[in-house]
């Protein structure tokens, strides 16, 4: 059987180097054939998992414990089909964004393919050292991706990232050293088994430091000071890397380590707590997103928001019954996919917007309705995913979540979601009222190629017919 | 008390400081320094805490080897970005939050 | 898939496709545009008829999808559906040809009747969901598609008027899907099915169930604007006259009287709600929405605005109906929303047709226009009697039923609400009427846009529309007894309804 595991991880390294080799121009086409055999490889995984459950690929024929072992279920599958599915069409995208300027295409490439490369080696990694090499990559790459532009805004934003995730990775590294000092091992298969509800104190700090290590990677408030510069000032189709993904890869080590290792030693206080940041995150990020003048920074502080809604799991599924668990457990994995594919096409559409108009206030949308209509409805499709009104993925999501919360007694959360989603709404048709007005008479629309407005419709509506496939997903999901 | 634990709380202590230092340190070289610190502190609480047994084991040697590259790297990363800094800027420091970016009161 | 389950989706795509499609059409096609919207149009009303027809010799049509775990999409044309279905299809097709006629020349036009076509696509959604969850995905559909539509002018009080509709409507869409989802975990798919499902859960779970209900009433009461959640509606009326004909007088405050009416049969069970006492506050909230709105409808000067809080106050009289325990009641209810659908669309047409015409917005402006404009002011005048109740009109036979229904139900005072909301109509109606007809014009009309042709009063599509509806105003009230009449399927819907509780 043709084994996809290393390739996922192979492509991007290969096509990334190449794309180094070659110089701009033609690092782009590779980019987009390599991504395309991504998305064909993490499909192909998918399937054998739905059919045969779980993997686990030695590389190099050495296994656990000298070799490493690569793994891959369900979740893993999801995260890395969503990967990809979200870079196709943004390779598409940043060609096509980039075809002005020349300048910035010499790192842009190469460094996203190492971004890829990592982050799908690490949705398939199976130890948690492993773990830290790929957040680290992934980080590095990150940074490198927010100042390909120069200047100063963005290199000051890229060093201010720089540091917060290279604290966040040492507290995590800090984590794995205690663990392994404990238990003598970096295996997560092997570690799960040996932590149990007695476990020495050391293991709880060693919970703690790589916890709090992964939520400043995935700006939970109030650790999420870096995330709107870096966000709001890469170039749009960084932006929608980083908003979409990179962040949500720091997540799902959360929801990795929460459930599958430390499910023993978690305790509903702290669940209580990682939900109340939650429930900050959503509450101060959207408010902060209404009050922004400038569209990606609106853009921004709502995935600070939208960051919020993810860390609800916690409470709802700690300490619960095993069926309002597992509605919170897939409501909040839906969200990361739904909020991925809505972030990704929001982005992508803002930087159309800002293109044509040139300006990045949102007060220089007038008449944007008219003139970039398809920009606009991607807009609204990716809006709905965000405000979570049905019947996109964002609302199959928020109505787990409310089941959960409501089955558990803990009406606080529904309090939280339904505030986030009015005022998510506001600050959504904050930009839709201005792209409705009568555009300035001095207003200049430059014509846009297709190839930067219909990826990100693309986007938005797989954002959208998620919540009609989300039982396929959910399917996904569960294979173990 | 014996030596693993020993340097165990040294790495500690060093990381405690490299963490300070991150956040406290206004200047970007200080700031790297004191990343390089921490990820000391990590490296010595990751090699002393496992020779339990006396002999030392090579697993966290390997890890640190790993972890000692991924902090070059890091290191560079950082340098080359403090450097086109001071280059746009003339200031080896971030600049302050601008006023209201993060603030409701705008 | 077999016929009767396409069937409710080729429905909802008769509407939704033509939409997209024009969309994406230029401008200037505005001869394509009418083509697509009137194709469109005009195979839903043949869907529609052909599927009447099956429901009436009991065939069903149902389509089921299942989006998450034990949570269906669900399509149901049953005979409550189809009456919704029949109103707003037959309404839309008029309205697009008015629609035509009144938007001639005015720019953005392709997206006005994209999004028009959305919001009846999402409204035969609403009708046509066969579960509450279906229902809040259509409930919504519409609160975003109707948000372009009173927007569409780009002026800074459209704007505002947009804002306020959407404060409302997202809030009231927020207090559903809690109803919603409360339910759907105490009572699992809250499919709608005659007689209610919720009787069979224990006594232990009444408080619960009435705070969903008390939830669910305001969510579905902001569309419905029961006072005091209707304060978007007269805001809302700075939407294009087709707008406000069609959507603020017919589709979005039906979707949530029709809501009204499927929580309290098809949910709860109407035995059910008057067992939890859940009736009376409901009653009581109506005629507070009725006797307000008309008192608040006195002193507009503004037509498209007295006619706005006429609405308020006539779409009370279809919560009230359901809130009358008892068949008679509920027919009055059931008819009144069609009735008062045909009414008040023959009104705002006309409203439209002095502003497009004339330029005339007020009503102090209206002295004499009725020899001006006779055939619009006839149609106009029909509405109004309609509106007060006048026999033999669709009106009457609403107020028939419903004072009836009061009586059956023991609620006496109902009986004095409705005649105070008749003298409350007749107020601020006659007036209208007397400046209309008796009082002549001293002065040039405000604005005239369309001159005196040949004796045609006006643009030809937009004078058919308001005859054709007060038409049927006056026949849905002259042949109310016989078998093809709003009432006669009214009925079949109480028998139906309470058809475990007829003795």
């Amino acid at each position: 059987m043709f084994d996809p595991i290393p390739w996922l991880i192979l492509s991007p390294l290969i096509w990334a180097t190449l794309a180094f080799v070659q110089g701009p121009g033609r690092g782009g086409r590779l980019a987009v054939a390599g991504v395309a055999l991504q998305l064909a490889l993490a499909a192909t995984l998918a399937q054998q998992i739905i059919a045969g459950g779980a993997r686990v690929y030695a590389v190099g024929g050495w296994g656990a414990p000298l070799g490493i072992d690569l793994a891959a279920d369900g979740l893993s599958a999801v995260m890395l089909l969503l990967t990809q599915a979200v870079a196709l069409p943004l390779a598409f995208y940043a060609r096509a964004y980039f075809a002005a300027h020349a300048a910035p295409l010499r790192y842009f490439w190469p460094l996203t393919g190492y971004l890829l490369a990592a982050m799908n080696a690490l949705f398939l990694s199976a130890d948690v050292f492993n773990i830290y090499v790929t957040l680290e990559l992934l980080g590095l790459a990150a940074v490198g991706l927010v100042a390909v532009a120069g200047g100063a805004g963005p290199v000051s934003a890229a060093m201010r990232y720089l540091l917060a995730t290279l604290l966040g990775s040492g507290a995590y590294l800090l984590g794995v050293a205690l663990l392994y000092g404990v238990y003598g091992s970096v295996s997560l298969a092997a570690l799960a088994p040996l932590i149990a509800a007695d476990a020495p104190t050391a293991v709880s700090l060693a919970a703690a430091l790589m916890l709090l290590g992964l939520m400043l990677k995935t700006a939970l408030f109030p650790f999420h000071f870096w995330l709107p510069p870096a966000h709001g000032n890469a170039p749009a189709p960084v932006s929608a890397l980083l908003s979409a993904l990179v962040i949500k890869a720091s997540f799902y080590l959360i929801l990795r380590l929460w459930f599958d290792l430390f499910a023993p030693i978690a305790s509903v206080t702290a669940a209580q707590f990682l939900g109340a940041l939650g429930a900050g995150a959503v509450i101060w990020g959207s408010l902060l997103a209404l009050r922004q003048t400038h569209l990606k920074m609106l853009v921004a502080y709502s995935t600070v928001a939208q960051v919020g809604y993810l860390f609800l799991i916690f409470p709802l599924a700690t300490g619960a019954a095993a069926e309002v668990a597992a509605s919170a457990w897939q409501g909040g994995a839906l969200q990361a996919v739904a909020h991925g594919l809505a972030k990704a096409a929001m982005f992508a559409a803002a930087g159309a917007m800002i293109a044509a108009t040139g300006r990045d206030e949102i007060a220089g949308l007038a008449g944007v309705a008219t003139r970039l209509p398809l920009t606009l409805f991607t807009f609204v499709l990716a809006g709905m995913t965000i405000m979570g009104l049905p019947p996109s993925g964002g609302f199959s999501a928020k109505w787990l979540l409310l089941g959960a919360a409501l089955a558990s007694g803990q009406w606080w959360w529904i309090v939280v979601m339904l505030a986030g989603g009015l005022l998510s709404a506001a600050y959504v048709f904050k930009v839709l009222r201005q792209a409705f007005l009568p555009a300035e008479e001095a207003a200049h629309f430059k014509p846009l190629p297709r190839t930067l407005e219909w990826p990100a419709f693309l986007l938005a509506l797989a954002s959208l017919l998620l919540g009609l496939w989300a039982s396929e997903m959910l399917n996904l999901l569960g294979a173990a | 008390m014996n030596a693993p634990l020993i340097y165990a709380l040294t790495g500690a202590a060093l990381f405690v400081f490299g963490v300070t230092g991150l956040m406290l340190q206004a200047h970007l070289l200080r700031k790297i320094l004191a990343f390089n610190v921490m990820g000391s502190g990590i490296f010595l609480v990751l090699v002393g805490l496992a020779q339990r047994t006396g002999i030392p084991d090579p697993v966290p040697q390997a890890m640190v080897l790993t972890g000692i590259v991924v902090a070059i790297a890091a290191t560079a990363l950082a340098l080359a970005l403090a450097r086109q800094l001071l280059d746009q800027s003339g200031e080896m420091r971030l600049p302050e939050e601008e006023a209201g970016k993060d603030k409701l009161d705008v | 898939m077999s016929l009767n389950e396409t069937l409710p989706l080729l429905v909802l795509a008769s509407s939704l496709l033509p939409g997209l499609i024009i969309f994406s059409l230029p401008e200037e096609r505005h001869i394509l545009r009418s083509l697509f919207n009137l194709a469109g149009a005009t195979l839903k009303l043949l869907l529609i008829v052909y599927m009447l027809w099956g429901v009436l010799h009991g065939e069903e049509y149902v389509f089921r999808y299942t989006m998450l775990p034990g949570l269906d999409l669900l399509f149901v044309a049953d005979a409550l559906a189809m009456l919704f279905v029949t109103l707003s299809a037959a309404l839309w097709f008029l309205t697009t040809l008015y629609a035509i006629g009144y938007l001639e020349n005015s720019p953005h036009r392709s997206r006005f009747f994209g999004f028009f076509s959305l919001c009846v696509t999402a409204t035969v959604g609403v009708a046509m969901a066969g579960n509450l969850f279906t229902f809040f995905i259509f409930y919504e559909l519409l609160t975003l598609s109707t948000y372009p539509l009173v927007v569409h002018r780009g002026t800074e009080q459209a704007m505002r008027a947009g804002n306020v509709y959407l404060t409302y409507t997202l809030g009231g869409g927020a207090l559903l899907l809690i109803g919603t989802v409360w339910l759907y975990g105490l009572a699992g798919q809250v499919e709608f099915t005659q007689g209610g499902v919720l009787a069979a859960l224990g006594p232990e779970y009444a408080g619960q169930l009435q705070i969903v209900f008390f939830l669910l009433i305001a969510g579905l009461g902001v569309k419905a604007a029961l006072v005091p959640l209707h304060g978007w509606l007269p805001q809302a009326m700075v939407a294009p006259a087709p707008v406000s004909a069609l959507l603020h007088a017919v589709a979005v405050v039906k979707a949530g009287a029709f809501g009204i009416m499927r929580v309290v049969y098809e949910v709860y069970g109407v035995e059910f709600a008057h067992a939890l006492s859940l009736l009376l506050p409901l009653a009581v909230a109506a005629s507070v929405t009725i006797i307000w709105g008309s008192l608040r409808a006195l002193f507009q000067d503004d037509l498209k605005r007295r006619l706005a809080f006429s609405t308020i106050s006539q779409v009370s009289y279809i919560a009230l109906g359901v809130a009358l325990f008892g068949p008679v009641g509920t027919i009055g209810g059931v008819v009144h929303l069609v009735h008062q659908g045909i009414m008040k669309i023959t009104l705002f047409f006309c409203a439209g047709n002095y502003a497009e015409t004339l330029g005339i917005h007020k009503i102090s402006e209206m002295d004499g226009v009725g020899r001006r404009m006779p055939w619009t002011t006839v149609a106009f005048t029909v509405g109004a009697f309609g509106m007060i109740g006048v026999p033999p009109l669709a009106g009457f036979i609403s107020k028939w039923y419903l004072g009836l229904g009061a009586l059956e139900a023991q609620m006496p005072w109902v009986l004095a609400v409705l005649l105070a909301s008749s003298l409350l109509n007749a107020a601020y109606f006659l007036p209208i009427l007397h400046r209309a007809w008796f009082r002549p014009r001293t002065e040039t009309w405000p604005e005239e846009h369309i001159p005196m042709q040949k004796g045609r009063e006006t643009a030809w599509l937009l004078l058919a529309p308001p005859l054709i509806t007060a038409a049927a105003t006056v026949l849905a009230g002259l042949f109310a007894a016989s078998a093809i009449s709003p009432l006669d399927w009214a009925k079949l819907i109480a028998a139906r309804e309470y058809l475990r509780w007829v003795p």
